[in-house]
């Protein structure tokens, strides 16, 4: 894989995760298109640029880490992952079928590679701090990444992973919230409303970033101001918009977890070409 | 034949403090074990990991879930993580970590749940797990034990150690009888043949294997030759000594300090089952939750005494006749 700091390389890697990403959850017929694409320029920019790793040795002991605790994002993980030769890209369409790498969710037993088995929510940052706190047992400079869905934390664990992280100065960890407002139920602000979500992480003791998460620019900063913030973990918010990079899927409920039809991938990928 | 008469089940410490110094000698030889507990340090032993090193140490406060799966993050990442709390609320609130971040992926996480039983004893019931073995064993992939004295737990919390994936290991908090002499060997998934016997089998665990070997010697004062084997680990289950028993002695009584819906009992039928069908009879706890009281009253209103394994086996003794 070639890594680039490059924005507009990234958003063409970005553009082309997302065509991947119709594809896959297409020829699957059942998937989450509109919390994988939202969360898009958030992995790639972490992938292809800001992320310490090698696809040729993922058990690199000095590896950084990445978690996908909202593991229904699979999609967009598997695409990245692909694209930096971690697994076959041309076996992508196999999403959810029988036999294939790429399950549901992401499941360690099919991808060694990953760094987790994901998809009950709310479990992620636990496990992330896990691997950080190993880091600085082992005195190791690796960073663990976690990303999280705005409707995730509603989950009680995610908020004691949250208290534990500040006082044991955890800051080898970064959470990223994928906050795009919508879960399966409908917008997150009718289900259970999680705002104001930068008073909360910060009531809870962490470095809170706000950003608009398909800004890659702004997505490189806050990696970098993460990597500089030192006696607490630092938690990104990234704004972002459900179903993002198709008209008809952003900021629509429905497409939290249906699949696109064969007639709307075509349109879809019209819009991405 | 062996006798009880070589078994003086002389007062020893719990299980839950054996478990507390072998960690503590565990993290002597090994740099990769680590502790962490959800504020009952002092209650589980995990406090005398912690005051020695310190740095190896995670008190996670009261969130079972959140430590459940710190543990498995630091698994994950090449530690050998013990996470200890009371059974009930480590196999209950740390289910589903257990479950996702520890079996699902073949984590080596080792739990430690103490308090297990009726035996904690006046705390009550809230306190007492008595679902546990069933919890626990529900697991793919998951080695479950239950040691039955100081020198068995110590010797296993050694071998879960060795072992690479996830593991449960059951502990008390009442003093418990010691059984073996320092020095026994123990390995997991091979039960241990405490007495031999003809008529009979015992299959015990844990604080029952003590009184399992008191009722064998009370069977034969009566003329009924017992067989006894401390099923220290719970899954895998030892198939063969069970499968032997069924086939030698015809007939097997188990032994528990958990509900008999789900625990050793019904896993020793399976196996009786699929091998060598045989009267069983299954000495626990009968779908009740127990109550405050003393440790040794609660073991004997709730038919975990050495009475109650004779009088399964005299009733077993009795099936097998007709």
């Amino acid at each position: 894989m070639t890594k680039t700091s490059n924005v507009q390389q990234l958003q063409a890697i970005a553009k082309k995760t997302r065509r991947e990403i119709i594809e896959m959850i297409t020829a699957a017929k059942s998937g989450h298109p509109g919390g994988s694409l939202s969360a898009v320029e958030i992995l790639v920019t972490l992938y292809f640029d800001a992320l310490r790793h090698d696809p040729a040795n993922p058990k690199w002991p000095d590896r950084d880490r990445f978690l996908l605790s909202k593991g229904h994002a699979a999609p967009v993980l598997y695409s990245v992952m692909a694209q930096c030769g971690y697994t076959p890209e041309d076996e992508l369409n196999t999403l959810r079928k029988l036999g294939s790498i790429y399950q549901g969710h992401p499941d360690v037993r099919f991808i060694p590679a990953l760094e987790g088995s994901t998809g009950s929510l709310g479990q992620g940052l636990s496990l992330g701090i896990g691997m950080a706190l190993a880091a600085r047992l082992d005195g190791r400079s690796y960073k663990t990444y976690v990303v999280l869905g705005d409707g995730e934390i509603q989950e009680g664990q995610v908020w004691e992973a949250a208290m534990f992280a500040p006082f044991h100065r955890v800051d080898n960890v970064c959470a990223i919230v994928d906050y795009n407002g919508i879960q399966l139920d409908g917008f997150v602000k009718d289900i259970l409303d999680v705002a104001p979500l930068g008073d909360k992480w910060r009531a809870f003791g962490w470095h809170v970033i706000e950003i608009d998460g398909h800004d890659i620019a702004a997505l490189q900063a806050a990696y970098a101001e993460f990597a500089a913030t030192k006696g607490q973990p630092t938690v990104i918010l990234a704004h972002t918009v459900k179903g993002k990079g198709v008209s008809f899927m952003e900021n629509n409920p429905k497409y939290h977890g249906v699949a696109p039809t064969q007639d709307e991938r075509v349109r879809a990928l019209e819009e991405l070409a | 034949m062996e006798t009880g008469t070589k078994y003086e089940l002389k007062p020893g410490m719990a299980t839950r403090e054996a478990f507390g110094k072998a960690l503590v000698e565990l993290g002597r030889v090994n740099q990769n074990v680590v502790a962490l507990d959800a504020d009952l340090s002092k209650s589980t032993f995990t406090s005398l990991f912690g005051k020695e090193f310190p740095d190896r140490f995670f008190e996670c406060g009261i969130a079972e879930a959140n430590m459940v799966g710190i543990g498995s993050g630091l698994a994950s990442a090449g530690k050998i993580p013990f996470a200890s709390s009371f059974s009930a609320f480590l196999l209950n609130k740390g289910f589903e970590q257990l479950r996702i971040t520890a079996a699902f992926p073949n984590v080596n996480l080792k739990a430690v749940g103490t308090h297990s039983g009726i035996s904690i004893g006046e705390d009550g019931p809230s306190q007492m797990s008595v679902e546990d073995i069933s919890l626990a064993c529900s697991l793919p992939g998951f080695t479950v034990l239950c040691p039955a004295d100081e020198v068995s737990m110590m010797a296993l919390v050694h071998a879960a150690a060795e072992h690479f994936g996830p593991v449960f290991i059951r502990a008390g908090r009442a003093k418990a009888a010691i059984i073996y002499a320092a020095g026994q060997k123990f390995e997991i998934g091979k039960s241990v043949q405490l007495m031999d016997g003809r008529d009979l089998t015992i299959i015990a665990t844990g604080l029952l294997v003590a009184e399992a070997i008191r009722a064998a010697d009370q069977l034969e004062a009566e003329g009924i030759s017992a067989r006894v084997l401390d099923m220290h680990t719970i899954k895998p289950l030892d198939r063969d000594a069970i499968a032997k028993a069924a086939a030698e002695t015809g007939a097997i009584v188990t032994a528990e300090e958990h509900l008999v819906d789900a625990g050793l009992g019904v896993r020793v039928a399976q196996v009786v089952a699929e091998t060598h069908p045989c009267v069983m009879e299954c000495v626990g706890i009968q779908n009740t939750y127990a109550e405050s009281g003393p440790p040794e009253a609660l073991l004997e209103k709730y038919g975990l005494v050495a009475k109650n394994i004779v009088e399964a086996a005299r009733k077993a003794i009795s099936r097998k006749k007709a």
